[in-house]
């Protein structure tokens, strides 16, 4: 054989083969897992958060390799981010930073999406006092 | 978990890298299909260029295939012990063979009856041609299986109706390997003069098949299965059964089919079944010590693998393994296979288009959380021992890279959820777990 036929491109499969931030993080501040009610694959993202910032990001997934690169894709993406921009993040951007997912794989993209909404909402339980200021933080437009 | 540090130690291959750079590859895939024989493609060769004559034809172009064709029906009635070459028809594939042979069946004997009597781990092509019927106005039984996937004698005794005018059980099982009882089948449809269509695609040119002994009105297969070309299916008919056209068109087939028979596929079919004939005994002993080699070198290298279906033995075809390993799903086995070589299936959700489990899975009872880490192995001629070693070695690796990045692997050392194949007392199940997480009700 002299060409490589992947069943995803490029970019999906080196998250998939060397996936980034896999694991989970010692003393998360906040740890959320979610399973797609489509398939019955399982993702779970911790976030260690300073200052408001989301300092550290880990995954752990039971999925497709598009669940793995996903999840891969989405906890790079999120460092670095304040809570309240991580609030409004998507699995779309997710899939724009993987160079697009097969139509029937967007769910495991919209997967990370709500694991690291279970993630940042465990979070605010434990520290209802971020809560607070991002809810006194104005919202920009 | 993550401190721990699986070593991932096979040739990993990067996306620019071409996958050539991997050490062996071993084609374990042999249920969707085979290499064509150098003796099967140089039989079909001149079909395509020098006798490339239309078997409709009454001159000489047109007879000389005629001629071919009746060689081949000679030849794939052999395989199956049926003693008219005249009752073997050719379509295009086994899908083509079965809708046939459920459509033909049911729309023949509309008016004896509208009902279809099939085992509940059919391939799609029955279970989608009955569905076809069913919003017409046909009804259908689908009798159970037993966990291994054999089909309950009992049930199928007790479908069957005055009204039912074909009975479906396919010879052996497409995704657990399991062999049904065909001889009882066959005794139970002839006592109540029903006639019995046995899919073997998953069974011809490795299995003997014996249409007398079975009592079987219709047989299918496929020459793909058994290193002949694609495009050479056959559905044999005896005259037990009545049987319409279901494409319209010319006479070709007895009237049975219409349309242009693919003669060099034909041709290279009856050559593969002519072997296949000659070598059934080496090839099933030849897989046989691979099944076995393969399944106790995976089962002792991985906890918390199980294999579905019948045990290696005579109730299992001696090429299929299916298997489902616990806390990963089959997937990213899959793919990670592909990246090393070895060429597999799966019956997990996600690799399906409509994210469903394969309905095999569901009939046998499998848990949910067991299918979602299925992989299909299927075993051919030209595998070895070294192919078999090879495989064992990269899975137990690839099985150990997954958990390691599984969420249910790490709960399930924590105690929070339990194994399904050797429960340890301890925790939920991965069912409930994936409920509450899920917030769906478990499957
Ligand atoms: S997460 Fe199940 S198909 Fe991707």
């Amino acid at each position: 054989m002299s060409d490589t036929y992947t069943l995803y491109n490029p970019t999906v499969m080196d998250h998939f083969m060397n996936p980034r931030n896999m694991g989970d993080l010692k003393d998360a501040d906040g740890v959320g897992e979610v399973g797609a009610a489509a398939c019955g694959d399982i993702m779970k993202i911790s976030l260690r958060i300073k200052d408001g910032r989301i300092e550290d990001a880990r995954f752990k997934t039971f999925g497709c390799g598009s669940a793995i690169a996903s999840s891969s894709m989405a906890t790079e993406l999120i460092k670095g981010r304040t809570i309240e921009e991580a609030l409004s993040f998507s699995n779309e951007e997710v899939v724009d930073a993987l160079g697009g997912l097969p139509p029937v794989k967007i769910h495991c993209s919209v997967l990370a999406e709500e694991a690291l909404k279970a993630a940042l909402e465990d979070y605010v339980k434990r520290h209802p006092e971020a809560a607070k200021a991002v809810a006194a933080q104005p919202v920009s437009a | 978990m993550a401190s721990r540090g699986f070593s991932f130690q096979m040739p990993s291959v990067g996306p620019s890298e071409p996958i050539s750079r991997v050490m062996r590859h071993v084609f374990l895939d042999h249920q969707s299909a085979t290499p064509v024989l150098p003796e099967v493609f140089e039989a079909m060769r001149p079909y395509f260029t020098e006798y490339f004559g239309n078997a409709s034809s009454l001159h000489q172009h047109g007879l000389r295939v005629r001629d071919a064709l009746a060689t081949s029906r000679k030849q794939m009635a052999g395989l199956i012990q049926a003693d008219n070459p005249d009752d073997i028809f050719f379509t295009s594939d086994g899908t083509e063979s079965s809708n046939l042979a459920i459509k033909g069946v049911a729309y023949a004997n509309e008016r004896k009856g509208r009902h279809l009597v099939v085992s509940a781990t059919e391939h799609p092509s029955v279970m989608n041609s009955v569905e076809f019927l069913e919003k017409q106005g046909w009804t259908c039984t689908r009798v159970g299986v037993t966990p291994a996937g054999l089909i309950k004698l009992d049930e199928l005794e007790a479908a069957i109706t005055p009204q039912t005018v074909l009975v479906a059980v396919h010879h052996v099982n497409h995704d657990i390997g399991a062999i049904q009882p065909m001889r009882e089948v066959g005794r139970l449809c002839a006592a109540k003069g029903v006639p019995l269509y046995v899919d073997c695609e998953a069974s011809a040119g490795w299995l003997p098949i014996d249409v007398k002994d079975w009592g079987a009105a219709l047989v299918s297969f496929s020459a793909h299965r058994f290193y002949g070309p694609k495009g050479a299916g056959v559905l044999y008919r005896n005259r037990k059964a009545r049987i319409v056209s279901i494409l319209h068109g010319g006479v070709q087939e007895g009237g049975r089919r219409a349309g242009t028979e693919n003669v060099p596929a034909i041709v290279g079919g009856g050559v593969a079944a002519a072997i296949a004939a000659d070598r059934l005994q080496a090839r099933i002993a030849h897989t046989g010590v691979l099944q076995k080699r393969l399944w106790d070198g995976l089962s002792s290298r991985i906890p918390y693998i199980q294999l579905n279906g019948p045990l290696p033995g005579p109730d299992r075809i001696t090429t299929n393994l299916n298997l489902s390993t616990e806390f990963i799903e089959g997937e990213g086995q899959l793919l990670l296979c592909d990246l090393n070589g070895i060429a597999v299936a799966s019956g997990s959700s996600c690799v399906s288009k409509s994210l469903k489990i394969s309905h095999v899975l569901g009939a046998i009872g499998l848990d949910h959380a067991l299918a979602q880490g299925n992989i299909i192995m299927t075993l051919g001629e030209a595998n070895t021992v070294e192919d078999v070693d090879y495989v064992v070695e990269t899975f137990a690796t690839i099985v150990k890279k997954l958990r390691g990045m599984s969420p249910m692997w790490d709960e399930f050392e924590r105690g929070v959820i339990d194994s399904v194949i050797a429960p340890t007392g301890r925790g939920k199940s991965f069912s409930a777990h994936a409920a509450e997480v899920s917030g769906k009700p478990a499957h």
